[in-house]
């Protein structure tokens, strides 16, 4: 009998096999993972359209057990709560980025905060809001945006220095040399060249901390409070969204079921709102002439 | 700060090295380069890859210090004062002394204008209706006006590799140099390209001294008035084997081995 070297032997069937199954197992994680994204949206979005209405966008909570009023309160208050946060964790979250990048690279200090960072990153957010408690809450005797605030810039403050120093190292250090080569000072270099280079990378990583923030509800149930009435005031206790849809989803009131529902539908869109309204910006070259 | 005659101008500038020696961490990159580069004229670095080309021209705008662990021993001259005399701040060498790479390297999220506006801007040099005469002044010098006025407002990035490569070439003569470094500046470009900018370079050497690193030595032979052959010993660190009128080392070369090397029997 003579040899056929193009006939499939038994390994051969064998190893195809293989490939088959492991990609069918692939395929099948990949529609797994996706699915659950789509299954979740799709449920928050058939539950909550139909409890959202103009009320819900222009009202504060009726008292326990009445029907109507909104959420008016708590999305302004989310508003405000994730601003304070980026005002808090943005200068030292892109500043500590800029140094563990630019200037500490593979230094001892540099190691040093990027493993701390990531620790950081690990802690549960419910420990940050005790931490937010302690430091802030305590010694000013009552809850408050601010410390709401504060807990979520803590909570994105290694999203934040991570993202920042991972963009900033994509830019290739054939674009560093240009500059210097031009007779730039070194912080010209990373603030005018660098930084602008990276821009669209740096903004999508804040955007997914702020993303991530706004949903956050455990670091604010000691620290914002919630609060069912109308305050700007960042010193006073203040309603945020994922704490009235917390409220709302454990109360005994099958409206307030549906507002809660309603009101994660908002966050949802909230945030998917942010996102590409970012990516839109970020787009945009900052050409000028 | 540099010294009051370090911010001055001299047109054409003179260059000289003396006993330079260049380090990336424990390893030695050059030995003892002694080099005149003539003011006014074009100077080519030539040979083998690895013999210290590049870094010898990083060391002339002290760029070879931004790399960690490296370090330099010796003389370099501007116009007479060491460029590596203490005291003498690196950013206003590299204000002088301007550099275009390998690979095109334009910034990419700024447009056409913006990258020659940039060093000016940044430098302080010139603003609004000046900066943009500086810019046009600019792109003309370096041949790209004709081409690019339409597209101002595109990304640097936008344009081809050798408009790219002009490109950058306008963005280092707008912070007004004394010498232009070029390394390897045509390696990545098709043979038009080439020619455009060896032309380009024969028209800027009355105003500008020009260094060009390059490991073509027909470019050497066609651009250059003086040519530097350099060569890495067993050891691998880089010496200057001749230096000399382009003419004389291509056609009585002193040195055995850069006839070797312009003979094509090794390189």
């Amino acid at each position: 009998m003579t040899s056929h070297r193009y006939v499939p032997t038994g390994n051969y069937r064998r190893r195809k096999a293989t490939s088959l199954i492991a990609q069918g197992v692939m395929v099948l994680a990949a529609g797994l993972s996706v699915g659950a994204l789509f299954a979740v949206l799709g449920f928050v979005f058939v539950q909550g359209i139909s409890g959202l209405d103009l009320n819900l966008l222009t009202q504060t909570p009726k008292p326990p057990g009445e029907a109507g009023g909104g959420m008016a309160n708590a999305i302004v208050g989310t508003f405000i709560v994730v601003v304070l946060a980026c005002v808090l964790s943005l200068p030292v979250g892109v500043g500590a980025g800029i140094y563990l990048a630019e200037y500490g690279r593979t230094g001892l200090l540099a190691q040093l905060i990027r493993f701390m960072s990531d620790v950081l990153t690990g802690v549960p957010s419910v420990v940050v809001g005790l931490f937010a408690y302690t430091v802030l809450v305590l010694p000013l005797g009552h809850f408050s945006a601010l410390a709401g605030g504060f807990a979520l810039g803590v909570i994105m403050l290694p999203t934040v220095t991570r993202a920042t120093e991972e963009m900033l190292r994509q830019v290739p250090d054939s674009i560093r040399e240009a500059a210097l080569a031009l007779g730039f000072e070194q912080w010209k270099v990373t603030l005018r060249v660098v930084l602008p280079t990276a821009f669209n990378g740096v903004l999508t990583g804040i955007l997914l901390a702020v993303a991530r923030a706004a949903g956050e509800t455990a670091p604010l149930l000691f620290t914002a409070f919630g609060n069912p009435f109308w305050n700007l005031d960042p010193t006073q206790p203040m309603a945020a969204l994922p704490l009235q849809i917390f409220v709302y989803a454990i109360s005994p009131y099958d409206d307030w079921h549906r507002q809660a529902w309603a009101g994660a539908f908002l966050l949802v869109a909230l945030v998917l709102a942010v996102s590409v309204v970012a990516r839109i910006l970020g787009r945009r070259t900052p050409a000028r002439f | 700060m540099a010294g009051p005659s370090l911010q001055t101008p001299v047109r054409p500038a003179s260059l000289r090295v003396e006993g330079l020696s260049a380090w990336y961490g424990r390893r030695q990159a050059l030995r003892n380069i002694n080099l005149e580069i003539v003011p006014g004229q074009i100077t080519a670095v030539i040979g083998p890859s690895g013999c210290g080309k590049s870094t010898l021209v990083r060391c002339l705008n002290r760029l070879h210090e931004v790399v960690p662990g490296a370090r330099v021993e010796g003389r370099v001259l501007l116009n007479g004062e060491d460029i590596y005399a203490p005291g003498v701040d690196p950013v206003v060498v590299r204000r002088r002394v301007g550099m275009v790479f390998q690979r095109p390297n334009p910034f990419p999220t700024m447009s056409v204008f913006e990258n020659v506006a940039i060093g000016p801007r940044l430098n302080g040099l010139a603003r609004g209706a000046e900066l943009e005469e500086l810019v046009v002044r600019s792109l003309k010098l370096a041949a790209l006006w004709d081409e690019v006025k339409d597209k101002l407002h595109l990304p640097g990035t936008a344009l081809s590799g050798g408009q790219q490569q002009r490109l950058c070439i306008a963005r280092a003569l707008a912070v007004n140099p004394e010498v232009l470094l070029l390394d390897e500046p045509t390696t990545a470009l098709d043979p038009i390209s080439t020619l455009k900018i060896e032309d380009l370079l024969r028209q800027l050497k009355t105003e500008y001294t020009i260094v060009i690193v390059t490991h073509n030595m027909q470019q050497a032979a066609r651009v250059s008035d003086f040519t530097a052959f350099m060569l890495a010993g067993d050891d691998l660190v880089g010496e200057l084997v001749e230096f000399g009128p382009t003419r004389q080392l291509f056609t009585n070369p002193r040195d055995p081995r850069t006839e070797a090397y312009i003979t094509g029997r090794f390189g």
